[in-house]
């Protein structure tokens, strides 16, 4: 479904993504793991029109998505939760699930039913400001607001950040919930033993390059994924 | 909170009255001009102020663009309508010093149309402005609208525009509108269209864009657009104030549009809270009253042969300061935070002050 071939992205003269090439294949989980500065972040936000490449192709759905703007990249079907949740403090929790609808015309009454059965528990707080929410609530809201759009592939950055283990298992099953009504999910995560849990493919991300990829039951028995990842000792 | 259907008839009926009472409250001033001509000039420039604090709150409080060039863009407005709307066969007379452009010389509009240009006006130079300027930031987005609204006031006062501006001898005989129902009518008018601006999927989308642009941006917001709308709605509403405020002076001159207006507006957004539509309108009222009412400051007072020192001109400017800290340190929010004026907020309110009486007798005694 979203095919990227030797992706470059610079800030000023530094380049975060130095040439990745790699595949989301359609209804399946997707993880990049890789340690901070590894470009994991730039590349999603590059793929949602935020960053423009310099060179590097991004199809989605058979079209070269590469450098065209947010706002029509969203109405093709790709939506990013951003990492650390940024929720909209004051305003409503209703208010942030609308604006995640915002490019859409038809009515989002259906959809706003859809993401309330998922996370009945912002049902309870319709009308809490989002400031207020814990920090899981928080993050099921940013999740929430990104389903808004209808996506067909959800990106996730770091949805774990700064989560008590318990939620974070929350977290994956809605997750793994939302993935089985259809829609794609690329996530990112530093909690890689979750993440290749969860994922169907893998890839591991290092200071720009791509430098392994297997499906997520594979990654978990590398040995240099265990030492480097996993906190575990090579033997 | 959600209102019950009993409150919601309840807060109907209150509307209602609370509306006819104003209505009859401004009969009553109309019917008696002469009587209380000062009374309703206060009135009638706290409307006008309301106007602009309101669309500089859609601005500041709602989008989170921290602009502070309202008085050239009321300046623009004020012009327009000065121009538009002086009586022709008065012109010479208004540019006896330095002659009238041929080009405005027979330039004639009603008031109500002269008003819709002066909004266009400033809404025209907004959009242009705004190209370059609002890609900046926080304070440095200040400092450039602000820069802009003196350019606006030195064109204004340049000799090279002696004959449409009628440079540093301003523009006089604008005529008045014709009774104080128009003010507030037009005043209304203007509040209510920013409201059901900042109610629509666009007021949503410009909170997102003052709450986080990051996350605006990702869901897909296009930030420049949003923020230009932003400007280009305030400056027009902030234009036809700026003409209003031409047609309750009848004599304007760019002294009239310093940076201290943009201030005063400021403050009363401020006072009344940044976020809060009900709050800048109770602040115009507040602070254009107050301002008035502490004029017996600056008179001076002999209390019993002993004559009060402080007292004399200038004096209340220094106690109305004093007053302001009062309400930011007591109210860091402003008046009304960003909470909107609702009737059940007010009964709840009421409710609460005897609540409040017990626990402090209940605190005393211990």
């Amino acid at each position: 479904m979203l095919k990227i071939n030797d992706l470059k992205v610079n800030y000023g003269g530094i380049e975060a993504v130095k040439g990745i090439s790699f595949e989301v294949p359609e209804k399946s989980i997707v993880t990049l793991i890789g340690a901070n500065g590894a470009g994991k972040s730039t590349t999603l936000r590059t793929i949602v029109g935020l960053k423009k490449p310099s060179a590097g192709t991004i199809m989605f759905l058979g079209d070269n998505i590469a450098g065209t703007d947010t706002s029509s990249i969203i109405s093709k079907g790709i939506t990013l939760v951003p990492e650390g949740r940024r929720v909209f403090a004051d305003m409503s929790v209703i208010e942030n699930i609308k604006i995640g609808g915002y490019l859409r015309t038809d009515s989002l009454e259906d959809d706003i039913n859809w993401v309330y059965d998922l996370f009945p528990r912002l049902k309870e707080r319709s009308w809490q400001m989002a400031g207020t929410l814990s920090g899981g609530e928080q993050q099921m809201l940013a999740v929430a607001r990104a389903l808004m759009s209808r996506p067909k592939l959800l990106m996730m950055d770091e949805p774990s950040l700064g989560l008590a283990p318990i939620i974070v298992q929350g977290i994956f099953d809605i997750i793994k919930e939302i993935n089985k009504q259809g829609v794609t999910i690329l996530l990112i995560e530093q909690n890689a033993n979750m993440a290749l849990h969860a994922a169907d493919l893998a890839y591991v991300m290092e200071t720009g390059h791509i430098t392994m990829q297997g499906s997520g039951k594979e990654l978990l028995a590398d040995e240099s994924i265990k030492a480097a990842y996993l906190g575990k000792k090579k033997n | 909170m959600k209102t019950t259907n009993k409150n919601r008839t309840r807060n109907i009926i209150l509307t209602a009255l609370s509306f006819a009472l104003v209505l009859g409250i401004l009969a009553y001033l109309q019917g008696n001009r002469a009587q209380y001509s000062y009374a309703i000039s206060i009135l009638e420039r706290s409307a006008i102020y309301a106007v602009v604090a309101v669309a500089m709150n859609l601005l500041n409080g709602f989008t989170g663009l921290f602009s502070l060039g309202q008085a050239g863009f009321m300046a623009l407005g004020a012009y327009t309508v000065g121009i538009l709307t002086i009586p022709v066969e008065l012109r010479e007379s208004v540019y006896y010093m330095n002659g009238i452009s041929d080009v405005i010389k027979n330039l004639h509009a009603p008031f109500g149309a002269a008003l819709i240009i002066a909004g266009l006006v400033a809404a025209l130079v907004a959009a242009l402005i705004g190209i370059p300027v609002l890609r900046l930031k926080s304070d440095y987005l200040a400092i450039a609208t602000l820069g802009f609204a003196e350019i606006i006031r030195a064109l204004i006062a340049s000799p090279q525009l002696d004959r449409i501006t009628n440079g540093s001898y301003g523009l006089n005989n604008i005529p008045k509108f014709p009774n104080i129902f128009y003010t507030f009518g037009i005043a209304a008018l203007c509040i209510l269209l920013i409201i059901l601006v900042i109610h629509s999927s666009y007021g949503r989308a410009f909170k997102a864009i003052r709450e986080d642009e990051i996350a605006a941006e990702s869901m897909g917001i296009n930030l420049f657009r949003h923020k230009e709308l932003a400007f280009v709605i305030s400056s027009f509403f902030t234009g036809v104030a700026g003409g209003m405020l031409a047609m309750f002076m009848q004599s304007i001159d760019s002294k009239t549009f310093q940076v201290s207006l943009t201030y005063d507006m400021l403050l009363i957004v401020v006072i009344g809270g940044i976020g809060s539509i009900t709050g800048s309108v109770l602040g115009a009222f507040l602070v254009t009253a107050g301002r008035e009412w502490l004029r017996f400051c600056d008179n001076p007072l002999t209390i019993g042969g002993v004559n009060i020192p402080l007292f004399r001109p200038g004096f209340r400017m220094v106690i109305f300061s004093i007053l302001l800290m009062v309400v930011v340190l007591f109210y860091r929010k402003g008046l009304m935070g960003t909470n909107e004026f609702s009737w059940d907020g007010l009964f709840g309110l009421i409710k609460n002050i005897p609540g409040r009486f017990r626990r402090k007798r209940k605190g005393g005694a211990q």
